[in-house]
């Protein structure tokens, strides 16, 4: 199962009024380790299914999302909770790491 | 277990994994859960490589190395070493996955990583415009006035490619010359976008979620200035990843691992070290692929030459 696609028009729904926690993984085409970190992250979500809801926004078809939220590098993962973030993850890293920094969410 | 286990997916890796795996020593090559593929996944068009006369992008040529190595029966994995032990006949690596792997022989080639300017405002600033790879994060950096620090070659490319987004790339060179070659040289100094601040380094760089500016600190007499910025790439160099076995193997001065003579022989028999992580000076794509190369020959001999009982080799260096 691969994270599904947010976008600025689904936005709204997708991230601000969504329930639990949603983590948004900033990516694009061109970036390499964000095509590495991505199946990781659907990795984690499978494996911690209610806990943690994963979507993917591409930047180069949402650039109006990567300046509103500060995106100087890819990949980013930002968690919002109640529409707001609470978490940033940025740069790639491997599957222990990334659990840690998500540890919270995932107990 | 296994004949060979390569540690690293650069050019000397997978070099080191198309050999091994034609001598028919099936091995398993640990690619890195983020970071395979090595440097040349951060460059665009790699220009020098031999055999290349339109060029080729850098992620693809590891591509195609890639394929290579499996054709003849290599098999990657994208995982990271987390433990290894080298102290008996039997070397055992430990993955972050949790996977157990044995092998009479390891090649060594996890290459060098960027050298960090040392500041703490760097580490804060870390992603949220302070970056170390132009090709990944140019991107968000559109008609803005930005700095790239260094004066070697992969700064020269680093600020070439970043006047593709950026309106205005100043570049911050330690003395009053460059170490690029001629060609990285003048193609940096005929980009209009470019402009050169010489004798100057970086003392600290300011901004709370964003950077704002840089303070310069002149290396000849000393005198601070400020110059405002909304971005710093730092091209300084690389270190060698040697953090696994910088207790365990010896390493030169430079902090590369120690090899005998021209072989790839390390301090332990039965381990071998390629690439970036065991040369300081050249550091290409192809003098890499070469000791990958040496490396899986080394390694083939060894192991002949343990099958043959001939335990004490002695290296024609």
């Amino acid at each position: 199962m691969t994270a599904q696609a947010t976008s600025s028009q689904t936005w709204d729904a997708d991230v601000i009024q969504a329930e639990g926690p949603v983590l948004v993984d900033f990516w694009a085409e061109w970036c390499g380790p964000c095509r590495m970190v991505s199946p990781i992250l659907d990795q984690i979500a499978a494996e911690n299914e209610g806990k943690i809801t994963i979507l993917k926004l591409n930047v180069d078809e949402n650039p109006d999302l990567a300046m509103k939220y500060q995106i100087t590098s890819i990949p980013a993962m930002k968690v919002f909770n109640a529409g707001q973030v609470e978490t940033t993850i940025i740069g790639a890293k491997g599957k222990p790491a990334l659990e840690a920094d998500l540890a919270a969410y995932l107990a | 277990m296994r004949k060979v286990i390569i540690i690293g997916s650069g050019p000397a890796g997978y070099t080191a994994a198309i050999y091994t795996a034609r001598a028919g020593l099936e091995p398993l090559v640990i690619a890195s859960s983020v970071e395979a593929g090595g440097e040349l996944m951060k460059t665009t068009e790699v220009e020098n490589f031999p055999g290349f006369p339109e060029g080729i992008m850098g992620p693809e040529l590891m591509d195609l190395m890639q394929k290579q190595a499996e054709k003849f029966g290599a098999e990657v994995v994208y995982d990271d070493v987390e433990d290894l032990d080298l102290s008996g006949d039997v070397k055992k690596v430990v993955l972050g996955s949790g996977r157990e792997e044995e092998a009479e022989t390891i090649i060594y080639a996890t290459g060098s990583a960027y050298r960090r300017l040392g500041l703490e405002s760097e580490d804060r600033l870390s992603g949220y415009g302070v970056s170390w790879c132009a090709t990944c994060d140019g991107f968000f950096f559109r008609e803005k006035t930005i700095a790239v620090v260094g004066g070697g070659d992969s700064a020269m490319e680093e600020a070439t490619f970043l006047t593709r987004f950026a309106d205005k790339v100043y570049v911050i060179v330690r003395r009053d010359s460059l170490r690029a070659s001629k060609i990285m040289q003048q193609r940096a100094i005929d980009n209009p976008k470019i402009e050169f601040i010489w004798n100057a380094e970086v003392a600290d760089i300011h901004g709370e979620s964003a950077v704002t500016a840089v303070t310069l600190r002149n290396t000849v007499d000393g005198t601070l200035s400020e110059l405002p910025l909304e971005g710093l790439f730092v091209a300084i160099g690389n270190d060698p990843r040697t953090h696994l076995v910088h207790s365990k193997l010896d390493l030169t001065a430079e902090g590369t691992i120690a090899v005998q003579g021209r072989t790839s022989r390390t301090s332990i028999p039965g381990v071998f070290a390629a690439g970036d992580v065991v040369d300081p000076f050249y550091r290409q794509a192809v003098t890499a692929a070469a000791s990958g190369t040496v490396a899986a020959l080394d390694v083939e001999h060894y192991l002949a030459a343990r099958e043959a009982g001939a335990e004490d080799l002695v290296a024609t260096a």
